[in-house]
């Protein structure tokens, strides 16, 4: 099983850290909220089938909690296709600079009812507040249109969220939520930003990062391919022919 | 139980994965071509990139075409001499192929083209096979049908270079082989692909081999170019997932070794019949995606990075 499940599995760990957040986070009196999750590393190896991993932390009184998690950004060229002749071809393009490669969102509560559109925006909470700008100015509605499909098409393929995840609180003032990775999730330094709401504002925040990396033979092969690429392709090569010569020996006597 | 591909960086079910290459193989054993013209558009169908898709069924090509070649080999129905003379125009071509797919992709329309390709290519030889061998089938039905003519000559056989192929019981010029190979390598070169269904009916109409030694002989022929694309793949865009060719092999290189089995049970009519309606199944296809208003008109290429 994988490295950052544990703290899952035994609730009373979790509690004990949360406790232990707490017992810093009390005195200092610094931060409004406080937060950390469960493992900082999403280790991808062989049979990777995608990953949970745990927020948790602590707020000094009543409020609501959002959780952003942000993918690296990349760059993205959108392709619109149209009909020529009978056939569908891509005739149009634009590219998109800053295009989080992941991006997925918890909340405690539905985020129309705890932050303005205003706040959402500026702090880019929700699918709905994320824009995009072009590398090259074209016109407005046609940037709209471009920016939509976007991010319809990364919530296909499962990379934007959907729907907004649940943050529960036990209590007043401790919270917690399982942050869920997919299998096809991108390799990268991600960041979770967590953030205090109170009066439909944010109040605080703090930033944690999270970094989603291949290990052991994977990340090897990896490696290997990209550092060896000539090495790696006649091995590729030599690999299946000796695959295919073994094979064949089982059929050889009939 | 799922398997993570370290190159597509993805996570795809291990037995799909197996069924899909031992699905391939038979059809490599039993017709002679590699099947990458199925692999490569059902790889990208299950998530994997295009990119990943065509250098790693590449891969998987070499292993399953070894594993054929040795079942017909021990069969006697390969033609080393023929084999050899083919790859010389193959590896030609597919140099030239690989240039022409990097003129194109310039233009930015290199998947229409590469579509636009297959449909005439699928379309054409299916076609011309479908005829042929449903008409031969209804002659030997027929008492006292002609059957012993083994090959027509026309003009091309008889240009300079006249070789002797004795397993193929041919004496035609070298240069039709020659020139085969070179054609049906720019298309690997451009398609990315063994080129096996191209191959396949040329030696059989425009050649005129016994069907028998052409599944063995074309085989040959394609592990070398496979094993040329792959090796490119690998080197210059670090495409080549050795783990999901691994895994495609696995199940191929069985199915391969079935499928010759059955090859050698069938009639060389029926066999081309078959071959037929599968390059028009695919052909139709590719002419319906094209034409098809797809369900979402907009696209999206991450760059890397």
């Amino acid at each position: 099983m994988s490295r950052a499940r544990p703290l899952l599995r035994r609730p009373a760990r979790l509690g004990l850290a949360v406790l232990a957040v707490l017992a810093l986070a009390a005195p200092a009196k610094a931060d409004a909220v406080v937060a950390d999750l469960s493992s900082h590393l999403v280790a991808i190896t062989t049979g990777f089938t995608g990953e949970s991993v745990v927020l948790f932390g602590a707020t000094d009184g009543p409020g609501d909690v959002v959780a952003v998690v942000r993918g690296p950004d990349s760059e993205v060229t959108v392709w619109r296709k149209s009909k020529i002749a009978g056939v569908f071809v891509n005739t149009e393009s634009m590219i998109f600079g800053g295009v989080p490669k992941y991006y997925a969102i918890s909340s405690s509560r539905p985020l129309n009812e705890i932050v303005v559109p205003a706040v959402a925006s500026l702090y880019r909470i929700g699918v709905g507040s994320l824009k995009f700008e072009p590398r090259d100015p074209i016109a407005p509605d046609r940037v709209a249109l471009f920016s939509e499909s976007l991010i319809g098409a990364q919530q296909r393929a499962g990379l934007f969220a959907t729907s907004v995840g649940k943050i529960t609180f036990l209590g007043e003032r401790l919270f917690r939520a399982t942050l869920n990775f997919p299998a096809n999730v991108p390799t990268g330094t991600y960041l979770v930003e967590i953030f205090l709401v109170r009066d439909r504002d944010v109040v605080s925040g703090q930033t944690t990062p999270l970094v989603v990396s291949k290990v052991g033979i994977d990340a090897a092969v990896f490696d290997f391919a990209s550092t060896n690429a000539a090495l790696y392709g006649l091995i590729a090569v030599l690999t299946a022919m000796v695959a295919g010569w073994l094979s064949s020996l089982p059929f050889r006597s009939r | 139980m799922d398997i993570y591909l370290p190159i597509a960086e993805l996570s795809v079910d291990f037995f799909l994965l197996l069924g899909l290459g031992a699905a391939i193989g038979i059809l490599s054993g039993v017709f002679g071509v590699g099947g990458g013209f199925l692999l490569t558009p059902l790889l990208i169908f299950i998530g994997v990139p295009p990119g990943v898709a065509v250098a790693s069924s590449a891969n998987q090509l070499i292993g399953a075409s070894v594993s054929g070649v040795l079942a017909h080999w021990r069969r006697g129905n390969v033609d080393f001499k023929m084999g050899a003379i083919l790859l010389v125009g193959g590896l030609a071509g597919s140099i030239v192929g690989v240039w022409l797919f990097t003129m194109l992709k310039r233009v930015g329309q290199a998947e229409l083209a590469i579509s636009l390709c297959y449909v005439v290519l699928l379309g054409v030889l299916g076609l011309l096979m479908l005829i042929e061998s449903a008409r031969t089938m209804f002659r030997l039905r027929r008492p006292g049908g002609e059957r012993h003519r083994l090959h027509q000559h026309n003009w091309l056989h008889g240009l300079p270079l006249k070789t002797r192929f004795r397993h193929s019981k041919l004496y035609i010029s070298a240069l039709l082989p020659i020139g085969l190979g070179f054609a049906v390598g720019i298309l690997s070169g451009i398609l990315g692909i063994g080129g096996g269904f191209v191959m396949v009916p040329a030696m059989i109409y425009v050649l005129g081999m016994p069907t028998s030694v052409v599944p063995g002989t074309s085989l040959l022929q394609i592990i070398f170019v496979a094993a040329s694309v792959t090796w490119l793949q690998a080197f210059t865009n670090h495409t080549v997932d050795a783990v999901l060719a691994l895994v495609l092999l696995i199940g191929g290189v069985f199915g391969a070794q079935f499928g010759s089995r059955f090859a050698s049970r069938l009639r060389g009519e029926q066999l081309r019949l078959l071959l037929a309606l599968l390059v028009l199944a695919v052909g139709a296809k590719l002419a319906v995606d094209l034409t098809a208003r797809p369900a979402h008109l907009f696209s999206v290429i991450t760059d890397q990075g």
